[in-house]
């Protein structure tokens, strides 16, 4: 027999066995591996060089209809219906109070700010706008003409309530 | 006084001799000539002082109130015209200019002594400031904001409804001037509490309880003027 001819070969045949099966098992680990690599996905915002320019779309305009809005759901904070550029909103000087503000609401004809918003955290009315409800931007928006970057399927509770669609 | 006065008899004295020595016409010719020398290096001097570059060569003004213009816009807008700083806080026309420029020594005053050579100096005065342009600009009917904006030219139709509105009720008639609901339209607005806005009824109109002036001595008035608190004066 030629495994007989050559005792030395028959020697080595069972590690030389071993080493190939192991090779060949962190080759196929190897190839299952880099299928499933985490890849460097093209970022969702920003440049794709971190530091880079991006090209920036036109402002959109702000709607300035004056007209006020059903609000989508009861706790919505009503949104602003007119420009408010430029406005300062700071802890010296706060523009929109200067017409929603109760004393200034006969002369500027604007919407006096709820009652909600004379109330302190304990519910404590106060005779102003409390603190915590002064910087109105941080609820109010202004609208724009842009159109939403995704789609939304936000439904009115009282349609799906009552099962209509 | 009495040196004074000795010297101004003595000036006299040489101004009212004829002149000996000089022609009548080198002292006439002369006299336009430097004329019109001085006349033109005070009016150029006048108009340097009148720039945006002079009034930013100061850190004062450079890094408060000319940092603040910068995002409003008088300094940028869809038109491309720019007011600059004299457009507005140096009257155009020449008496009232030289008025001004005489008032703006206070202001050499304040920068040689640093009185807003920091930020924090410069916030603090602030109220003060924007009290005295408001003040400047009420007493001339905002003379500088009508210098490009008038209430003639404007069309209302292009204006918001509530803006034609707003204009047609206190522009037009004359009640209000632009000063009193536009203020800090191209610097940041010191501590407005106690500042109302144009737009607040006058004091006169307000009929409402809050506008009281001290409930408390009203109401002592009234239990004073009934039988009870007449007959138990000062029970609490």
């Amino acid at each position: 027999m030629r495994g007989q001819d050559r005792p030395g070969l028959k020697k080595i045949r069972a590690p030389l066995a071993g080493a190939l099966l192991g090779g060949l098992l962190v080759f196929a680990c190897g190839a299952i591996y880099a299928q499933n690599a985490p890849q460097i996905v093209p970022r969702v915002t920003g440049a794709a060089a971190p530091m880079g320019d991006v090209p920036a779309p036109p402002l959109a305009r702000p709607v300035i209809d004056d007209k006020r809005l059903m609000r989508n759901y009861p706790e919505q904070p009503p949104i602003i219906p007119h420009s408010i550029d430029n406005y300062q909103l700071t802890v010296k000087t706060n523009r929109c109070l200067d017409c929603h503000r109760r004393q200034f609401t006969e002369g500027s004809g604007a919407p006096m700010i709820s009652v909600t918003h004379f109330m302190d955290r304990n519910g404590q009315v106060l005779a102003d706008v409390t603190p915590r409800r002064y910087f109105c931007t941080a609820c109010h928006v202004q609208q724009t003409d842009a159109q939403p970057l995704v789609p939304t399927t936000f439904e009115d509770m009282l349609v799906v309530g009552s099962g209509k669609k | 006084m009495k040196r004074l006065k000795e010297w101004l008899i003595w000036f006299w004295r040489i101004a009212s001799r004829p002149s000996t020595h000089l022609s009548l016409g080198v002292l006439a010719l002369g006299g336009f000539i430097c004329g019109v020398m001085f006349w033109g290096a005070f009016n150029t001097a006048l108009e340097i002082t009148n720039t945006e570059k002079f009034c930013t060569s100061c850190h004062e003004m450079r890094s408060n109130v000319f940092e603040e213009l910068q995002h409003t816009p008088h300094f940028s807008n869809r038109s491309g015209v720019r007011a600059s700083c004299p457009d507005c806080h140096v009257p155009h026309n020449w008496t009232d200019k030289i008025a001004r420029k005489m008032q703006a020594s206070k202001e050499v005053w304040g920068k040689i002594f640093g009185t807003i050579d920091t930020r924090q100096k410069f916030l603090n005065h602030r109220l003060e400031l924007a009290k005295h342009e408001w003040a400047r600009l009420k007493a001339n009917d905002s003379l500088e904001c009508r210098n490009c904006h008038s209430s003639v030219a404007m069309d209302f139709t292009k204006q918001t409804r509530r803006a034609a509105d707003i204009h047609g009720k206190f522009l037009v008639t004359g009640e209000k001037t632009c000063i009193d609901c536009h203020k800090g339209i191209a610097h940041e607005l010191p501590d407005m509490t106690g500042v109302e806005p144009g737009w607040r009824e006058p004091p006169e109109l307000r009929q409402r309880q809050s506008q009281r002036e001290d409930p408390r001595a009203e109401l002592v008035r009234y239990l004073q003027s009934t039988a009870v608190g007449a007959t138990a004066p000062g029970r609490p």
